[in-house]
């Protein structure tokens, strides 16, 4: 495949990846962070983000299974995927955070439930378009090419 | 009440007393009970209710026994008048027929004598039966109760034959069934003595010849009045022949003349004779009777009640008893006999109607009394309940309200989200290479989504103004740049209406203030906003004087007031007349508050003048009240909230000012409002040209030396006009006529601009002006008027100008037209980040966060300003790397997380500063051996997700610096990084 081709099909990507919500704005400066001292910035912080969500989506679920819920610790856990998910854009993942919160609030075990399964379902989303996007650009690279920044004219 | 007293005045007196003494202790027992009545809790309601019923009926019951027994009295009052006037009535009557019949007993005295004179004492007798008869009929009008008389004479047994001889009859025996109507004329039985009749009346002549004592009631009768003497009366009994009742008065005639106190049996030995006179009386009561006027009123009775057992009735009818009735005693001289008359009314008793309707009177007066009192209580208990009812829904109102409050809270959050997005979209275009138009529109764009963001935070202002939260900045800022930016933001829509929008700043006015530019800037905002809602022709002009300035220089007033002199010709309110109610101002002659304060403290008056449609004079009062519109149909056609005005109020309000309006419908409202700054640039003037604002003054070197020619024949549009072109550094002259300018023209030198007048003007300019080097530019108001301008020009285009004026504006159409770089711009966007590069290069700055993937990306965005960053995970971590003495300069410090949170690491850290700083200033160490630093005091900023204002003031309370937000944000970063560092000094100026 050409890199141009390639680079367009990035771009296109990346677009819809954003008019579906799953990214924001803040990964477009998580992007801009990224330069010449510090080339894999992006790759490093989204898979420091999947480690980390991955362990605390684990704590949530075993969280959740005890008979009794301790719903204080929940919350901490939510708040931590709340913040790190913020921080990378993955946006589709903090909303869900915020309405699990809400539920912790409440005390509302079924609503934890379920926001756990949304957040888990969010979070397999957001691994796959990442990855998915990682390997687009590890392709151009590979191609010889570079990595388009995205253009903000959407 | 007074009704009662009246009636019952004398003798209910006391009772009357007692009553008023009853009713004042009721009505002041009622008020100390409704004053009681507020301050009782609804537990005692029921309480209270069955308290008054009680009393409510004792009161009916008491008024009930009150009209009752005046009923009584009244009525009782009326029976005893009766009575009274039954007895006078019966007492006249008994006494007229008394008199009468001692009239009528004397005369038969008299007859007596007579008769002993003229019978007995001659002989032969002077009288017969013939002389007798028409004497007593002659003389019948002396007695008028008597229907006869009739004299007997007294005959012993002895002398009765040679008396029957003498008289030519025999004495006959009178018979002793009187109701027998047959008379036996048979001659009398042998008696002792006889009495019989010789003369007689004629009513009367059918007793000649009887002896009285041989009938039972005549013999009684003559015995006893020879014995006593005096006349002497029968028992009533039905008369011979008549057959009606009557009594006989009988006297005795003696032989001769007897002492008073002679015996009885002298009396009968000295008797002759018995003269008896015949009293009908029933004809002759009724014949009396008559004579009296009232005699239909009443029955009278008269009785004999000798024997008291059995009264015989003398006269009368016996009509049943009705009660009421008065007895009369009779004395008819006779001792023996004892005679009453009794009296009865005709009629019973009349209703005692007074009586009745004094008491129902009374009755009703007391309910109604009741009824009052009765009313007043349960309207005072539905009062009470309705307060309760209110105080209810106050509270579920205010509930409501706080609700509202937070919804507006929450909601404003929600739409500012993605509201950033935008603008940082837009931010990030800046960034972009644009030319001078799209950045134009890129900073328009920016503006109006800030704009939309300040309306949202306009909306949680009120909230806070509601709840007296909102705080003021003191920032220095450039209010030119500030009414630029206002301007930039209205200038489509003035241009879309045709409405010229325009700025007039006075020099006096410093280029930095100190105080808050958001809010300043928000009032401007909603009063231009409101301005050009309502102005379709015209203009909106907004001047920006220092305080002094109006009240020292009349000129300033008068050359602006006068009615023609308007920036775009159309009449104006005057704006003098909306400071009027200015504190102020009215204690002017000294206006020494603004001297005295002047040299740090700046009064500015702003007045926002518009040609709109005015504000109708009944809405005017209430203009500054929140949610309130001139009329609903307003809101319909122009949209907004209502509450621009009264949080512009509470702003200015806040900036120890004053606003104020005046406003005449279809000609215009002029706003004005004063507001206390300080002076940013009063410690030196060259700070001016270091704006941290990179707006007007970037570009004014390129025009140094320039100079202008303003032709426009309106002064204040020109002085407007001259004002933007001299911020730019170009040397103005105003001409207001085209001649004017062509010779200025001719003159030679470098000119520019124009008003809109005509193509004219161009033509001639031409003509003129062949090998001359100066631009034309023509100022325009609309996007319409300066097409048409292009079009019929033709040949030598010149440049249009789109009013309002702007710096920026300007000047990007100066650089365009004069060919001025546009490279030699700053771009926008850089600066924050250039600044930052500055502040933050070579800073060792420590970041904590719990959260990795957080940890990083902060790390990674303050290295890119070539920060040294330092990572930790943990509070506690963090506090053993800032005790002091340490080598950073800040810190960034997430505030929730495990084991200690951003709050306790900061007063922990604190707390080992403070000790710490105490340490050196008691000289335990050194200052030498850390850098000279005397004063330890690490920045730290809490980075967090949500901001609002309570996190912020705990975050001031823990001895945290300030925040940002999560993720950083340039623009924030800047704003609080700027705070702690000092810019690196060799790039200070």
């Amino acid at each position: 495949m050409e890199v141009g081709q390639m680079q367009r099909r990035l771009l296109e990507y990346t677009k819809s990846l954003f008019m579906e919500g799953v990214l924001d704005n803040q990964f477009l400066q998580l992007q801009q962070l990224q330069d010449e001292s510090n080339p894999d910035f992006v790759a490093e912080v989204v898979s420091l983000f999947f480690a980390d969500s991955e362990r605390l989506l684990n704590d949530l679920t075993r969280a959740l299974d005890q008979p009794t819920i301790d719903f204080k610790m929940v919350d901490s856990h939510v708040h931590q995927l709340k913040g790190s998910s913020s921080s990378i854009g993955a946006e589709r993942i903090k909303n869900a955070c915020v309405a699990f919160r809400n539920f912790c609030e409440e005390q509302n075990i079924e609503g934890c439930m379920s926001c756990l399964q949304q957040v888990k379902q969010e979070y397999c989303l957001v691994k796959n378009k990442l990855e998915t996007l990682f390997r687009m650009e590890q392709q151009i690279v590979a191609a010889g090419g570079s990595i388009p920044m995205m253009e903000l004219s959407f | 009440m007074n009704y009662e007293s009246k009636d019952t005045k004398t003798d209910l007196r006391g009772e009357v007393f007692k009553m008023w003494l009853n009713c004042w202790e009721r009505i002041s027992g009622n008020s100390y009970y409704i004053h009681h009545l507020y301050y009782q809790s609804i537990g005692s309601k029921r309480v209270r209710e069955t308290w008054w019923r009680k009393v409510l009926i004792t009161w009916l019951l008491f008024w009930t026994l009150v009209s009752l027994w005046i009923f009584w009295y009244m009525s009782s009052q009326a029976t005893e008048k009766r009575r009274e006037a039954l007895g006078s009535m019966c007492d006249e009557r008994a006494r007229m027929l008394q008199d009468q019949f001692n009239v009528s007993m004397n005369h038969v005295q008299a007859m007596s004598i007579l008769i002993s004179t003229f019978h007995h004492g001659k002989n032969p007798s002077a009288i017969d039966q013939m002389t007798f008869t028409r004497y007593t009929e002659r003389t019948a009008f002396e007695r008028p109760l008597t229907s006869g008389v009739a004299y007997a004479v007294r005959v012993l047994r002895s002398e009765r034959e040679e008396f029957e001889k003498q008289q030519g009859w025999t004495i006959k025996r009178m018979d002793t069934f009187e109701h027998n109507p047959v008379h036996k004329d048979e001659p009398s039985p042998i008696e002792e003595e006889y009495a019989p009749v010789i003369f007689a009346q004629d009513t009367v002549s059918h007793v000649i010849s009887l002896d009285m004592l041989s009938g039972k009631e005549d013999r009684e009768n003559v015995l006893r009045a020879r014995a006593s003497g005096k006349g002497v009366l029968t028992a009533p009994f039905r008369l011979l022949k008549t057959n009606r009742l009557g009594v006989i008065l009988t006297f005795a005639v003696y032989k001769r003349e007897l002492p008073s106190n002679a015996t009885p049996n002298e009396r009968i030995e000295a008797t002759d004779g018995y003269l008896g006179g015949i009293f009908d009386i029933e004809s002759l009561v009724e014949k009396l009777l008559q004579q009296l006027a009232s005699k239909q009123t009443i029955f009278v009775n008269v009785y004999d009640i000798t024997n008291l057992s059995q009264p015989i009735s003398m006269y009368g009818s016996n009509v049943s008893d009705d009660g009421l009735w008065h007895v009369s005693t009779l004395n008819f001289g006779d001792p023996f006999r004892k005679h009453e008359m009794r009296c009865r009314f005709k009629q019973k008793a009349p209703w005692p109607l007074l009586a009745i309707s004094t008491s129902i009177g009374i009755l009703v007066i007391a309910s109604l009394v009741g009824h009052i009192f009765q009313a007043t209580v349960n309207r005072i208990a539905k009062v009470e309940e309705d307060y309760h009812g209110m105080m209810e829904l106050k509270k579920k109102a205010e509930a409501a309200d706080v609700a509202k409050s937070q919804f507006l809270a929450t909601v404003s959050h929600e739409i500012r989200t993605p509201m950033n997005g935008v603008l940082g979209m837009l931010d990030m275009l800046m960034d972009t290479e644009l030319d001078v138009t799209q950045q134009d529109y890129v900073r328009t764009a920016q503006a109006s989504g800030k704009a939309l963001v300040s309306l949202i935070n306009e909306v949680l202002d009120q909230a806070k103004v509601e709840s007296g939260k909102l705080e003021l900045e003191a920032v220095s800022f450039n209010l030119r740049a500030i009414l630029d930016d206002v301007l930039s933001l209205f200038s489509g829509k003035s241009q879309d209406k045709g409405v010229e929008l325009a700025v007039y700043i006075s020099d006096r006015v410093p280029e930095t203030l100190i105080g808050d530019p958001g809010r300043f800037r928000q009032i401007i905002t909603n009063l231009m906003g409101n301005s050009i809602k309502f102005t379709e022709k015209g203009h909106i002009f907004v001047t920006v004087y220092l305080v002094e300035e109006v009240v020292d220089s009349i000129e300033v007033e008068t050359e602006l007031s006068s009615s023609k002199n308007t920036l775009s010709g159309y009449p104006v309110a005057d704006r003098c007349h909306s400071w009027k109610g200015f504190k102020t101002f009215n204690q002017d002659g000294s206006t020494s508050p603004f001297k005295s304060s002047s040299a740090d403290l700046i009064n500015l008056i702003v007045s926002v003048e518009d040609t709109g449609q005015g504000i109708p004079l009944e809405a005017q009062s209430r203009i500054f009240t929140p949610f309130m519109q001139v009329g609903p149909s307003i809101s319909r056609t122009h949209g907004g909230t209502g509450i621009g005005l009264s949080i512009s109020k509470y702003l200015v309000g806040r900036m120890k000012g004053e606003i104020g309006f005046v406003s005449i419908p279809n000609i215009g409202s002029t706003f004005t409002f004063t507001a206390v700054f300080g002076n940013g640039s009063s410690t030196s003037n060259e700070h001016n040209s270091q704006q941290m604002n990179n707006q007007p003054n970037s570009v004014s070197s390129e025009f140094q030396g320039m100079k202008a020619l303003v032709v426009d024949p309106r002064p204040i549009r020109a002085k407007v006009s001259r004002y933007h072109i001299q911020r730019l550094g170009i040397q103005v002259e105003v001409v207001s006529d085209l001649l004017q300018c062509l010779s200025q023209i001719a003159s030679g030198k470098v000119w520019e601009k124009d008003t809109s007048v005509s193509t004219l003007f161009v033509n001639n300019l031409r003509k003129l002006g062949c090998g001359f080097q100066s631009k034309l530019f023509l100022l325009a108001n609309s996007i319409s008027s300066s097409r048409a301008n292009t079009s019929t020009d033709g040949v030598s285009i010149p440049s249009v100008i789109m009013k309002p004026l702007r710096s920026s504006m300007l000047a990007a159409s100066l650089q365009r037209a004069m060919g001025v770089g546009n490279k030699g711009n700053i771009r926008n966007g850089e600066l924050p980040s250039m600044s930052l590069r500055h502040l933050l290069l070579g800073r060792k700055i420590l970041i904590v966060d719990d959260n990795n993937v957080n940890l990083k990306v902060a790390a990674a965005g303050l290295k890119r300003y070539g920060a040294a960053v330092v990572c930790v995970e943990r509070g506690k971590k963090a506090t053993e790397l800032l005790t002091p003495p340490h080598q950073f300069d800040a810190c960034f410090m997430d505030i929730q997380m495990p084991e200690m949170d951003g709050f306790e690491a900061t007063k922990i850290i604190r707390e080992m500063e403070h000790n710490f700083n105490n340490r050196i200033r008691r000289g335990e160490v050194s200052i030498e051996a850390y850098e000279n630093v005397s004063n330890f005091h690490v920045p730290i900023l809490a980075m967090t997700a949500d901001v609002i204002q309570a996190t912020y003031e705990e975050c001031l309370r823990s001895g945290m610096d300030g925040y940002v937000s999560k993720p950083f944000e340039a623009e924030q970063l800047y704003r609080e990084v700027s705070r702690f560092f000092p810019p690196i000094p060799d790039r200070s100026p």
